[in-house]
């Protein structure tokens, strides 16, 4: 996939995004947008895992620990062939298996998370069964910024440097809001990059909506042999929608008849811009 | 039947536990065993020495244990996390509700150092809540083996079931009664001695104290059925009835809380089915202290008096 086919999948994951959860009236609008251009880069550059080979022990891993940005995975899941995206029309309804949280009822779904401070552990384990049984697989994780105030995040890192799982990787949505506010103001986080260094992981930044960026650091992971990788992407919450970038009530808003037309216009225009470059 | 449940020796149920995972470690190659720096404790140095690149050290760090447990058991691996019951339970709920038991993970929570019966330490590691705790959790068992031989049995049977598992045992040294070659069955309650009066229903190191409460009562003409409920959950609701049906009145003893325990899950099934008299042997909601383990079951409840008495009281009401 080209890095302009990705960027215009960018542009229609957001899409999609915007119309399961106005279809839905709820879901983690702030949070999906952020996140998405990660996951977009992790199914379609980087992770050998598609619905042909789910089932297999060899395939890559990936969980995703900021389970509440489930509405982003949803969408790219069903672009690569897991599931009908029209599902996605039951989304948090009852009886659907499009929960508010991500569960195995859904085909390419790892492992059922939700409660933050999960996904790390179970990853670095996964990582470490790998290795036992020298399957040349990688796992990945998406964490949450506000996510970090877990303690057991820190004991995995613990762990996961102890073991040198440089077959783990994990990626911050570093979007610098939570719910109640921003990091720094609800528990700070920084020094971030040395904190994670100390715990004896490989850190790099980026732009976390710079898919190019982003595919080619992944792909060239571990950033350090022997060592878990720590990709910090900076991200905007809301991205890609001006009115929604950075302000909190979007955190689980759901866009009312106009603000959703809104929404599409400008993101339509992201897309036609996008094409006459081509 | 009452004469023959003797022993030789005592032996500690961790020590069992130690045994079974040896065991069980060279016959099953999916075997890992974890350990959050208690290793001494939990009695696994010869499946360590023995397959070292199957045990993960985590360090104190439980919750993360359960973690790592959960991730291994996405990858195939039968993994036996093994710390004392306290951290194994309370301190990491939150790990063993949504990464083990909503996945339904194939993780085997193996939990020393439960009950009262650890003694020195006293009340923070003393947990007299777990079985309650691990009770509720969707999709959990929950085996509480009453000696060496049946932890071993038990720890080794485990693996054979698909599922989470909470395997609760001990630190003291305590008769070991039940036959070497007796085969575990998750769910299958265990007749030890056929009686009329009562229906003593324990587990753990209360099947013990229940044996010689009913060795007491005989030579004062009380015949007490015994039942080891090595599982309590599933429990063998059938044998709880059956038993019931022909003695009328019910004891339960476990070295645990009132609240949430053995208790609990017999009274559920008595209520609807066939409400009888019954008195509990159990914690009375309390912590824990320091002390040798007799003297903290005679204190808090459960010594062998305790159990003759309960017995007592439950005939009285019939
Ligand atoms: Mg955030």
């Amino acid at each position: 996939m080209t890095n302009q086919e990705l960027k215009l999948k960018s542009i229609e994951y957001r899409k999609k995004i915007l119309k399961y959860i106005y279809h839905a009236k709820a879901g983690h609008t702030g949070g999906s947008l952020s996140c998405v251009d990660i996951l977009n880069v992790l199914y379609n550059k980087v992770m050998n895992v598609s619905p042909a080979n789910f089932d297999d022990p060899g395939r890559d891993r990936y969980v995703q620990s900021k389970g509440h940005s489930v509405e982003a995975l949803y969408v790219v899941l069903a672009d690569v062939g897991f599931f009908p995206e029209e599902d996605l029309l039951t989304l948090c309804r009852y009886k659907s298996p499009y929960i508010g949280h991500p569960t195995r009822k859904v085909r390419g779904m790892e492992q059922n998370t939700g409660a933050l401070g999960h996904g790390l552990a179970i990853c670095a384990g996964n990582a470490l069964a790998a290795k036992k049984d020298n399957l040349p697989l990688n796992v990945y994780t998406l964490l949450g910024d506000g996510e970090m105030a877990e303690g057991s995040n820190w004991e995995a890192m613990m762990l996961a440097a102890h073991y040198k799982l440089d077959n783990l990787c994990a990626i911050l949505d570093y979007n610098k809001q939570q719910i109640t506010g921003a990091n720094a103001d609800v528990i700070g986080l920084e020094p971030l990059r040395q904190k994670v260094e100390a715990f004896g992981w490989a850190v790099k930044e980026v732009d976390g909506h710079d898919v190019e960026a982003m595919a080619d650091l992944l792909n060239n992971a571990p950033f350090e042999e022997g060592k878990p990788s720590f990709l910090i992407a900076h991200t905007i919450k809301g991205k890609g929608v001006s009115f929604m970038e950075k302000v909190l009530k979007w955190h689980h808003g759901v866009p009312s008849p106009e603000q959703y037309e809104l929404a599409l216009s400008e993101l339509d225009r992201e897309l036609e811009k996008l094409t006459v470059q081509v | 039947m009452l004469d023959q449940l003797t022993y030789t020796e005592k032996k500690a149920t961790r020590d069992g536990f130690g045994a079974g995972v040896f065991e069980l470690g060279n016959q099953n190659d999916q075997v890992v065993a974890l350990c959050a720096d208690l290793v001494g404790s939990l009695k696994i140095q010869k499946f360590i020495d023995t397959h070292p690149e199957r045990f993960i050290q985590t360090g104190i760090s439980e919750a993360n244990m359960m973690g790592i447990a959960a991730g291994l058991a996405t990858a195939g691996k039968i993994p036996y996390a093994t710390t004392f019951a306290n951290f194994a339970t309370g301190r990491v709920y939150d790990q063993l509700r949504q990464s083990i038991a909503y996945s339904h993970k194939n993780v085997k929570v193996c939990a020393s150092h439960a009950g009262l019966t650890l003694g020195e330490d006293g009340a923070t590691h003393q947990i007299l809540e777990d079985i309650g705790m691990t009770r509720m959790l969707p999709g959990f068992t929950v085996i509480n083996p009453c000696d060496y031989n049946q932890t071993k049995a038990a720890t080794i049977a485990i693996a054979e079931h698909y599922g989470p598992v909470y395997l609760r045992f001990g630190r003291p040294s305590w008769p070991n009664f039940t036959p070497a070659d007796q085969k575990f069955e998750i769910g299958k309650a265990l007749l030890l001695n056929e009686g009329t009066d009562v229906s003593i229903f324990a587990t753990g190191h209360m099947v013990w104290q229940a044996i010689e409460a009913a060795k007491g009562l005989a030579a004062e003409g009380i015949s007490c059925e015994i039942i080891n409920i090595h599982t309590i959950k599933p429990l063998d609701e059938e044998a709880v009835l059956d038993s019931v049906s022909k003695t009328g009145c019910v004891v339960s003893c476990e070295e645990h809380n009132r609240y949430g325990g053995l208790g609990d899950a017999i009274a559920q099934v008595l209520v609807k089915n066939n409400p009888v008299p019954m008195e509990y042997v159990a914690v009375n909601d309390t912590f824990g202290e320091s002390g040798k383990p007799f003297e903290l079951l005679g204190k808090y409840g459960l010594g062998v008096d305790d159990v003759k008495a309960a017995v007592k009281r439950a005939i009285d009401r019939k």
